[in-house]
């Protein structure tokens, strides 16, 4: 009998967009520890292969003013995690921290140790950023040109897999001597090589050289491609810039970050869905959401009206803290095709614009359409974003979970104890 | 008889490195049994051992009422993480959590980070101040009540009770607000040993624990006295700082346990400092004599509490949750 492929699955604790709902009366608490702990264990019962939390390194903005209408606030995630490997045992531990904003020598550190205190199950999600927005909150201050934010994230990581290497076998410190563009490193680690020799490094940007710096150096890529059709290209695409490194196909594990909402019926699920649209775009989020797109003030429009006439200013500095629209001038050009076509109010348009949650159906179908995606070369897992903290996965553990099991596609057991070893990647070789 | 000032009684637990967990969580449940205030993890770049910090987090869920205060150097960190990453153990620990303030001195660590060259303790304890300043300015960046999850008006948090901090150092700014939340605490506790002059100029303005070291008794209270005079000089009610005395310990037999049951009872009728901080030698060993040793005898003569009637360290510590300096500010105007 030949092995099905296996799925990996990770859950990501809900964030601070408008895809959590906290208007839920369900909705607890995005900072209380008890919260992760619950959605933590939760995934360990689901023998999940990790558990992801992202970063925040300055509250978001719009007009000028902090933006109020979603979540704000969440903890420092490696403290975090160091804490909830007190409460799990399997369970790998993914923390994202920038590149730009931190050095190697103490983040490396605090890395390895997260891997020695969890027992092997340490995980960092590399992400660069460049705007002077963040800056503002560190020494280093605003600016890296945009160029420079992969080279300075792959020197980086070269740099920390320097220092993890750099202990002998029998546990004695070799002086480290790293000199680079972006950093130079000299000295002692004070950390011996952790359990996994090398955290699981994850990746989640999707341009050119975020591909390229993944395929050179990551375990594991978190991407958007949620669709089968665009999954399988990025699929086909990323696997094939490995062998250029030396790497096999299966060195780089490929996660779309997805949601899903389940129901009795197929019927029962899309309005569950649509009801989770409306809560995620409040009549407020409506009008934000198209002021993040026409960069303009549009507060004294009624949401539940039709779009404004006036068109995109190209140039705002509206919002700050989040991604720029490329092309706003022909979003709102279909928007308002749309609105006209359907008679679709503000609110209406935003709900019908707002991306589809990714697997909505049976929990018989989600199953069936996640092994597929894995089966067919669209992803080799899932990083599942829950609406809710801390239920919002409840359901699909005790659901899906079972039936990727039946099929023998996803473990029902935890068969090693790294996160390495749940994810089938090989230790890295000791160097130096 | 109780006495009327209470005892405090701290120790550290570092010692050869260790990078398992149980090791660390052996030893905190150890001195939690022995209901000691704190335990200090102590830290640096220059010396092998894992970062104290997660150390101290990883030992939280582990333990229920011991404080825990790992050293955080102020030198070649980022105030913005080391702010974020104290409050964050003050959530994990559900208010536990303290920080104790270090700077690196050497050109060994300068070069781990080749950003900037060693520098003199009195310029890095400057820094550290402001470190210590800018931190408790993010802590209160968010009032305790910001949250509102407002249905009607769609809002999550008003805004009004998110402050920019504004901070702008000799060597850093920071905007703000926090990313972190206000913590359980409303500050986690400052620990600073006050030990060389440039850093208890730092504790006189920002610590809510003094370390000090002294010989005997009567120098220590001396100290005491410098240490509450210059901070009430700085504007502060020295009652709402506690200055610690810091004594290695190495216990080998009960009888040296029982005999520093006597001298804790000593400097503590001496009025030489409002507790002990022990420094064991060998950590494994010492604190467990002072745990079955010494400390039954402090509590039998009523000198040592039986029990945490608190839940946070700042209520063990008798420190008051410290109002928010925005807040203040708001009220004013």
């Amino acid at each position: 009998m030949t092995e099905k492929k296996q799925i990996h699955l990770a859950a990501h604790f809900p964030g601070v967009n408008s895809t959590t709902v906290w208007t839920d009366p369900r909705s607890r608490s995005q900072i209380d520890f008890s919260s992760f702990e619950q959605l933590a264990r939760t995934a360990e019962r689901g023998k999940f292969d990790f558990f992801f939390l992202a970063e925040g390194l300055r509250l978001r903005e719009h007009k000028g003013l902090i933006h109020d209408l979603d979540v704000v606030g969440r903890p420092e995630s490696i403290t975090v995690l160091n804490a909830l490997a007190a409460v799990t045992e399997r369970l790998g531990l993914a923390a994202t921290v920038n590149a730009t904003f931190n050095e190697p020598y103490e983040l490396a550190r605090r890395l390895a140790t997260l891997d020695h205190l969890s027992g092997g199950r340490a995980a960092w999600n590399v992400v660069t950023s460049s705007d002077a927005f963040t800056g503002e909150n560190f020494r280093r201050g605003g600016y890296l040109d945009r160029a420079d934010r992969y080279t300075r994230a792959a020197e980086f990581v070269d740099t920390a897999r320097e220092l993890w290497d750099s202990w002998t076998p029998d546990g004695a410190p070799r002086p480290v001597s790293h000199d680079g563009r972006h950093f130079s490193v000299r000295g002692e680690f004070t950390v011996p090589r952790s359990p996994q020799g090398h955290p699981v490094v994850i990746q989640a940007g999707d341009s050119d050289e975020g591909r390229e710096f993944a395929a050179a150096s990551a375990d594991v890529i978190f991407t958007r491609h949620g669709t089968l059709e665009a999954g399988r290209v990025f699929y086909a695409d990323v696997k094939a810039r490995l062998a250029a490194y030396g790497r096999e196909p299966s060195d780089l594990k490929i996660m779309p970050g997805v949601t899903f909402v389940l129901g009795d019926t197929a019927a029962d699920a899309q309005e569950r869905a649509a009801e989770i649209r409306r809560q995620q775009v409040s009549p407020q989020n409506a009008i934000l959401a198209l002021e993040q797109i026409w960069g303009r003030d549009l507060s004294a429009y009624d949401p539940d009206g039709p779009l404004p006439d006036i068109d995109p200013d190209p140039e705002s500095e509206l919002v700050q803290g989040r991604v720029k629209i490329a092309d706003p001038f022909a979003i709102a050009a279909k928007w308002r095709a749309l609105a006209e076509a359907k008679g679709l109010s503000i609110r209406q348009t935003v709900i019908e614009t707002t991306t589809r949650q990714s697997f909505v159906g049976t929990p018989q179908a989600v199953a069936d359409e996640l092994d597929e995606f894995v089966q067919t070369g669209a992803a080799d897992g899932f990083i599942l974003v829950p609406h809710l903290t801390p239920g919002g996965l409840d359901e699909f553990v005790d659901q899906v979970v079972p039936l990727l099991q039946e099929r023998g596609a996803f473990r029902t057991e935890y068969t090693g104890t790294t996160l390495r070893s749940h994810l089938g990647l090989a230790e890295p070789v000791w160097k130096g | 008889m109780s006495a009327t000032r209470p005892l405090h009684l701290s120790a550290e637990i570092g010692g050869p490195a260790h990078y398992d967990a149980a090791h660390y969580v052996s030893l905190a449940r150890l001195a939690e049994r022995g209901t000691l205030d704190f335990v200090t993890l102590s830290d640096t770049f220059a010396r092998p051992g894992p970062d104290a910090l997660a150390v101290l987090s990883r030992v939280a869920p582990a333990t229920e009422r011991i404080g825990l205060v790992p050293t955080v150097t102020t030198t070649h960190t980022e105030p913005f993480h080391v702010s974020a990453a104290v409050a964050t153990l003050d959530w994990v620990s559900r208010g536990r959590a303290g920080w104790a303030v270090d700077v690196s001195t050497t050109e060994a660590e300068a070069l781990l980070f080749g950003r900037r060259p060693a520098a003199p303790g009195d310029e890095l304890w400057h820094e550290a101040r402001e470190v210590a300043d800018v931190a408790a300015k993010l802590w209160d960046s968010w009032e305790d009540d910001a949250e509102i999850r407002d249905t009607s008006t769609g809002r999550f948090i008003d805004r009004d009770k998110l402050h920019y901090v504004d901070f702008e150092g000799r060597t850093f700014s920071v905007r703000g607000p926090s990313i972190v939340p206000r913590p359980p605490q409303g500050h986690p506790v400052t620990v600073i040993d006050a030990t060389s002059g440039a850093a208890r100029a730092a504790a006189v303005r920002h610590a809510d624990v003094a370390l000090v070291r002294a010989d005997d008794p009567t120098t220590a209270r001396a100290v005491r006295e410098e240490i509450r005079d210059r901070a009430r000089a700085h504007g502060r009610d020295p009652d709402r700082l506690r200055v610690l005395a810091v004594l290695p310990v190495e216990l080998h037999t009960t009888a040296d346990a029982v005999g520093l049951a006597g001298l804790i009872g000593e400097w503590y009728e001496e009025g030489a400092a409002d507790g002990l901080h022990l420094l064991p030698t060998d950590v494994e060993r010492d604190l467990g004599f002072v745990v079955d040793g010494t400390v039954p005898l402090l509590q039998h003569r009523g000198l040592l509490r039986r029990f945490y009637p608190g839940a946070t360290l700042r209520e063990h510590l008798g420190l008051a949750r410290p109002v928010n300096q925005y807040a203040l500010a708001g009220e004013g105007s």
